[in-house]
């Protein structure tokens, strides 16, 4: 500090260097100069990262990757005791619990968010968001107790009653009585979605021009047609992106999954069939796999995850940005 | 006009006038049911969980499995070791990576950053797992503490980055200005100007952060790994929180599973009281 009174009459532009104090200039140059490298080298430590996580996976997955090749992804069959692996049941399993789990969501998300931006007065907002980013909060761990001591038991009462009613409709004939299965791990990755699907959509909504939607009203609108024909229009491409980017989220969630998801190697036929989906095989196999095929295959599985989630999360990113401008940050 | 185009006008009127009550009772309900899952969540945690947490629970070692009794207190140390360590490696980098993206404006580069920073907090729990394993557990040849605090600290870095760069954008460029025509350096202007009056961001994103990666459990199964002893060093295996509810909730025996709903009790409320101090920290603030 005690510099700081001579700093005030020196001129910081470096055109400025040559006619007064040189060397104090220089000196100043430098720590700027060592404080950009620093923070430069900072920033690169995060690139770095992310391809350290690229080469770790493929490094790890090479085993699998020379036994297996792409035929890992469609080979229908995990028998570590045959030392065969093939991860498609899973791979369906995941998608199939997301995508219940967002049919269920997506609704209920949107739904909420339209009515925290549109419908309730400003001083009434917080008091329903921020539940909802609480809610966002609890720990995935906390959900799987929740869902596996409360949500199961309601769910196998739920499945027992539709297989004893609608058992003859294909997607109900399955072992009913677990409780756990893609139904009950569908339910909770869309109780977990529902927060951040609604936080995004909330902040996508709040960016279409409100001119537009007092417009409408002026011409004798109701609200509700306002918002049908003109703001859920406008926001479409940040929506269907909020909604992906809880896609992303559902496919990789793990311990909630792992807990409620029933954890079976087959091929799905029903909605109570038990499945695993590939982040919660992953999280029960791991520490059992006892030779290096079985952990190649493993870390396989979770290049595979890793890639679809990507490639999920990047679309989200694309269509959120190419609306909002980067006006809407996404983390929860 | 005629008495039927009045009344079918009429009819019309009613019918938008129907449709707008339904969407509201529509999206009304789905706000409750939002509400009504979190009600029901906290309601079991709070009702299981706080009869079972005592002193004992606090401060006592988990006894052999199957008795009655005893606690994790190793847990509770381990979950705060293992994070801490993370966030003494996350917090440099998050918030170094922050001062370059918002105050080095660079062609592509800074932006670059940020987005993957966006991208990187959608990467799974449990594939950061396999990433800490094997930069870590593979070649040190054993689960150790620290390699959970690899995989936390990956966590946690795009978490503190985005919400730091939002903090730094809100800080006024006159604040910058006034500082540098003063002749003050611009590292000094970053270190005593802005960041001074980005803490209150900086420090909302840093406990975000860390109350993300107190509840993850999907990182330590193959990292951290669990360890029923106490164990104050990082290089052995070493009990977390999370992991520790997730063991317990998935054995066999009734006393753990009340262990179970008395420690999401506690992270829980860990958790909670972060999110409303944080909260409470920005108001006055614009936006956070």
């Amino acid at each position: 500090m005690q510099s700081e009174p001579q700093a005030i009459d020196r001129p910081l532009l470096r055109s400025g260097a040559g006619r007064s104090d040189a060397r104090e200039v220089r000196a100043q140059n430098l720590g700027d100069r060592a404080f950009y490298l620093t923070a430069r080298s900072l920033a690169s430590c995060v690139i770095l990262l992310a391809l350290l996580l690229i080469a770790d996976l493929f490094r790890g997955a090479s085993e699998a990757m020379g036994k297996f090749g792409l035929g890992f992804i469609v080979g229908t069959t995990w028998d570590p005791v045959a030392r065969i692996f093939g991860t498609l049941p899973t791979i369906i399993g995941t998608i199939v619990k997301a995508g219940i789990g967002l049919l269920l969501a997506v609704p209920i998300s949107i739904g909420s968010a339209v009515f925290i931006t549109f419908y309730v007065p400003k001083w009434v907002r917080p008091l329903i968001s921020y539940p909802i980013e609480l809610l966002a909060g609890i720990p995935s761990i906390v959900f799987g107790l929740w869902g596996l001591f409360v949500m199961v038991p309601v769910i196998r009462v739920v499945q027992i009653w539709l297989k004893a009613h609608f058992g003859w409709f294909f997607l109900f004939n399955g072992p009913a009585v677990y409780g756990v299965g893609v139904l009950s791990g569908s339910v909770i990755l869309a109780i977990m979605v529902i927060p951040i699907v609604t936080a995004v959509s909330r902040d996508i909504l709040l960016t279409v021009p409100r001119l537009q939607i007092e417009g409408m009203l002026a011409l004798g609108a109701t609200k509700w047609e306002a918002i049908s024909k003109v703001a859920l229009p406008y926001a479409r491409v940040g929506l269907v992106g909020a909604v992906i980017l809880g896609l992303g989220r559902a496919i990789g969630e793990t311990m909630a999954v792992t807990m409620v998801g029933g954890n079976s190697f087959d091929l799905i036929h029903s909605l109570f069939d038990p499945v695993h989906s590939m982040a919660s095989q992953i999280a029960s196999e791991f520490t059992e796999a006892t030779y290096s095929l079985y952990v190649s295959s493993l870390i396989y599985v979770g290049l595979v995850l890793f890639g679809i989630t990507i490639c999920v999360s990047l679309l989200a990113q694309l269509l959120i940005w190419r609306l909002s401008k980067g006006k809407v940050a996404i983390f929860e | 006009m005629t008495a039927a185009s009045a009344a079918s006008f009429r009819y019309r009127f009613l019918r938008r006038k129907l449709v707008e009550r339904c969407a509201v009772a529509g999206m009304f309900l789905c706000a409750a049911v939002t509400i009504f899952f979190l009600v029901t969540i906290l309601g079991y945690v709070l009702y299981h969980g706080a009869a079972a947490v005592n002193l004992d629970f606090l401060t006592a070692l988990p006894l052999p499995a199957g008795e009655t009794g005893g606690g994790i207190a190793n847990a509770l140390i381990g979950s705060a070791m293992v994070v801490l360590c993370a966030a003494a490696m996350a917090v440099p980098i998050g918030l170094g990576a922050a001062v370059f993206v918002n105050e080095f404006p660079s062609a592509g580069f800074g932006r670059f950053v940020r987005f993957l920073a966006e991208v990187l907090t959608g990467v799974p729990s449990i594939v950061v797992g396999l990433f800490a394993y094997a930069l870590v557990v593979r070649p040190m040849g054993g689960f150790s503490g620290f390699s959970g605090s690899v995989a936390y600290a990956f966590i946690m870095i795009p978490i503190i980055l985005i919400s730091a760069h939002e903090a730094f954008r809100l800080v006024p460029d006159s604040l910058r200005e006034a500082s540098l025509a003063l002749g003050i350096p611009k590292w000094r202007t970053i270190l005593r100007v802005v960041l001074p009056v980005a803490s209150r961001g900086l420090l909302t994103g840093v406990v975000l952060a860390v109350s993300r990666a107190l509840g993850e459990a999907a990182p330590m199964l193959f990292t951290a790994f669990g360890n029923p002893f106490w164990n104050l060093n990082l290089g052995k295996p070493i009990a977390t929180v999370p992991l520790l509810i997730y063991t317990y909730a998935t054995g066999p025996y009734e006393d753990w599973h009340r262990k179970a709903w008395a420690a999401s009790f506690i992270l829980l409320v860990v958790v909670l009281v972060a999110s409303v101090l944080t909260r409470a920290f920005l108001r006055g603030k614009s936006h956070g």
